[in-house]
């Protein structure tokens, strides 16, 4: 196919379109207008575009060589700790991993929260900021269709984020013999834990962040809301259970979505928590409570996005 | 192709357009008003992407109001505003909204390759496209309402910031959509002068009002006027005045214009004709000499002479030689590469 014109000028210059520019022809040949009659796969087909496009470009990839740096860069040191985890297990026969896979992204909050700042606005601003929505719009997709194609994208992104260090423990974990049951069964609830923690700040970061179309903006927001509720709901927790108020310390962390997702894994994922002794949710009773309210306020999210587009565009 | 019933957009404090009763056709039609006279409002609430405050709209046979997807389907939408990020190259973008049209990702490959080599876009398409000329800007935009093969294209203002070369380039475009890749245009713009030439059909609205909606013939043969300017004689002190009252007296149609000017009235066809020669014969009867006879579309020039922005084309100018077809398109002038 790539020589098949340069063959035979003579012939090239027989046919009558598709194949142009005989070799040393100065004259543009006109190509006919071909019109398209194959299939037209239209909105879900869309929808699942927009997520692929969406999630590599959270990644940089398929972007500049400049906006791949601090994605990547934030991976490599979300992924390090795994690293030497692994590499302290297999040299010095550890029995377990030093850390639960549940614990890991609690630990390293500060990098995922960076790498959330920077790929939600990444996500919506630059088609706010560049008014590219009215494109999306004039098109089969819906309003709702954009904005759940951005939220499962970004979800993905964070969930491949924050999963890829838990695949490297596991490994790691495998190579070293550990048990292999015990291990499964963390490395699961790691997982769930990350699908919960990446759907909650999917919606809430990206509801921020579509708030503005300065991406700027969008990030020290972003930071703001990941990091100030969950510093005030973590020193409220110290205060009040040096109150000797443990429950309430409990309670407290329903402040803010580190804290909240913190409790569900404690509640439910098997694992510790960061809260202060004693004021851990349970299962049954407080356990529960942020169960809901971490459904709750990715719903209200959600929903908040879906609102704030009702009447971009137009 | 669009069919629009007592169509009204209120926004508050505005009414964008106001009961709206005009139907389109298949070919390429110029839709003119000032600033503000609702075009890009009208073409919002044909996507459907606006709801109509009353009345109703139907494209390509479907209801604006309920069947906005499978009307956004086979239609082309291109902005008036910028629409492009600067970050990504043509081709990718173009790629892209064709993937948003359904388009699966070789058809969207090749659809992309076609249409931006039809737009008159090159080796730039793989560059960024914050680096583009205002030109090469609209014509990506126009690439990516066409990237799906629609049935019918909505440009907003499409020439919007072109200098005349790139005007008479995209207006050559427009009038390719048409005549060889076969997809209805509706084109906007505050301009006449410049719809006048590629449309089959011009609609003028004005306040969200409809003015006038009729094919181009009827728009140069009914809309010229005749201004003329003599000199005075010794018999005439006022060869003005003189001139207007013998065509008066001769049944035609005329009035005065400033201190100097008689407009008469030329209607289409032979009657014009016949105009012409009485306007001449009247001149040289009276003795007076002609000083200049200007032809004017008058009612173009009513539209816009009150609101545009200074450069109404019609009454300043020198109007092109009599009631002539539009001017023909330059065809190659939109293929032509770039050395
Ligand atoms: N979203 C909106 N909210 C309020 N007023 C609007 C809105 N869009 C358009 N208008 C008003 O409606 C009128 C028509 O606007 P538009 O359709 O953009 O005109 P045109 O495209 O012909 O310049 C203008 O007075 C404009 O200010
Ligand atoms: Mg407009």
């Amino acid at each position: 196919m790539p020589n098949d014109h340069a063959a035979d000028p003579a012939t090239t210059g027989g046919t009558p379109a598709g194949t142009a520019t005989a070799r040393g022809d100065a004259r543009i040949h006109d190509i006919g207008y071909r019109g398209y009659d194959g299939p037209r796969l239209g909105r879900s087909h869309a929808r699942r575009a927009l997520v692929e496009q969406s999630v590599r470009g959270a990644f940089g990839i398929g972007r500049s060589a400049k906006s791949k740096i601090l994605p990547m860069l934030l991976l490599a040191i979300m992924v390090l700790p795994a690293v030497i985890m692994v590499a302290v297990a297999l040299v010095t026969n550890l029995d377990d991993l030093p850390l639960e896979y549940t614990r890991y992204a609690v630990m390293l909050q500060p990098v995922l929260g960076l790498y959330i700042a920077l790929a939600a606005p990444q996500m919506v601003s630059l088609d706010l900021r560049y008014r590219t929505i009215p494109l999306y719009f004039s098109r089969p997709l819906e309003r709702t269709d954009y904005v759940a194609s951005k939220l499962a994208a970004l979800a993905t992104a964070i969930f491949l984020f924050t999963s890829l260090p838990l695949v490297v423990l596991y490994a790691g974990a495998l190579l070293a013999e550990l048990d292999a049951g015990d291990q499964t069964v963390g490395f699961l609830q790691g997982l769930a834990g990350a699908v919960v923690f990446a759907l909650l700040h999917a919606a809430i970061a990206l509801l921020v962040a579509s708030l503005t179309p300065r991406r700027g903006f969008g990030v020290a927001a972003v930071i703001a809301v990941l990091t100030v509720p969950y510093f005030a709901a973590t020193s409220l927790q110290v205060i009040l259970h040096d109150l000797g108020n443990t429950a309430a310390a409990g309670w407290v962390g329903l402040l803010s979505p580190g804290t909240l997702m913190d409790g569900v894994q404690g509640a439910y994922l098997g694992g510790d928590t960061d809260f202060p002794p004693g004021s851990d949710p349970s299962a049954g009773g407080m356990g529960l409570a942020y169960l809901l309210v971490t459904v709750g306020l990715t719903a209200l999210c959600s929903f908040l996005l879906v609102r704030r587009y009702r009447k971009e565009g137009i | 192709m669009i069919v629009t019933e007592g169509l009204s957009k209120r926004y508050p404090g505005v009414t964008a357009l106001d009961r709206l009763t005009v139907s389109i056709g298949p070919g390429v039609t110029g839709l003119v008003g000032a600033n503000g006279a609702g075009k890009s409002t009208l073409i919002k609430l044909l996507l459907g992407l606006a709801p109509a405050s009353e009345g109703t709209s139907r494209v390509l046979d479907k209801d604006s109001a309920t069947e906005g997807a499978a009307i956004r389907a086979q239609v082309g939408y291109m902005p008036e505003h910028d629409c492009l990020p600067p970050d990504v190259p043509a081709t990718e973008f173009v790629v892209h909204m064709a993937r948003m049209s359904g388009l699966p990702r070789a058809a969207a490959r090749e659809r992309t390759a076609d249409t931006l080599r039809h737009v008159g876009l090159y080796e730039e398409r793989y560059r960024p496209m914050g680096g583009y000329s205002t030109g090469m800007k609209q014509r990506v935009k126009l690439a990516q309402a066409l990237v799906h093969d629609p049935r019918l294209v909505l440009l907003d203002e499409p020439t919007n910031g072109l200098d005349p070369a790139g005007r008479d380039e995209m207006l050559a475009l427009i009038r390719r959509v048409h005549a060889d890749f076969g997809i209805s245009v509706l084109t906007t713009s505050h301009l006449l002068g410049e719809l006048e030439r590629v449309s089959d059909h011009v609609v003028v609205i004005d306040g969200g009002r409809l003015l006038r909606s009729e094919p181009i013939g009827g728009f140069t043969s009914s809309t010229t006027s005749l201004a003329v300017e003599v000199t005075d004689s010794d018999a005439h002190p006022n060869g003005a005045t003189a001139l207007h009252d013998a065509l008066v007296a001769a049944g035609v149609a005329v009035r005065r214009e400033g201190g100097r000017l008689v407009m008469v009235d030329i209607p289409p066809g032979e009657a014009g004709e016949r105009g012409y020669d009485t306007v001449r014969d009247t001149v040289t009867d009276l003795g007076l000499g002609l000083i200049r006879m200007e032809q004017r579309r008058r009612r173009i020039a009513e539209v816009f002479s009150t609101r545009t922005d200074g450069t109404p084309a019609d009454p300043t100018h020198p109007a092109t030689p009599a009631p002539a077809a539009p001017a023909p398109v330059a065809q190659e002038g939109a293929g032509r590469r770039a050395e």
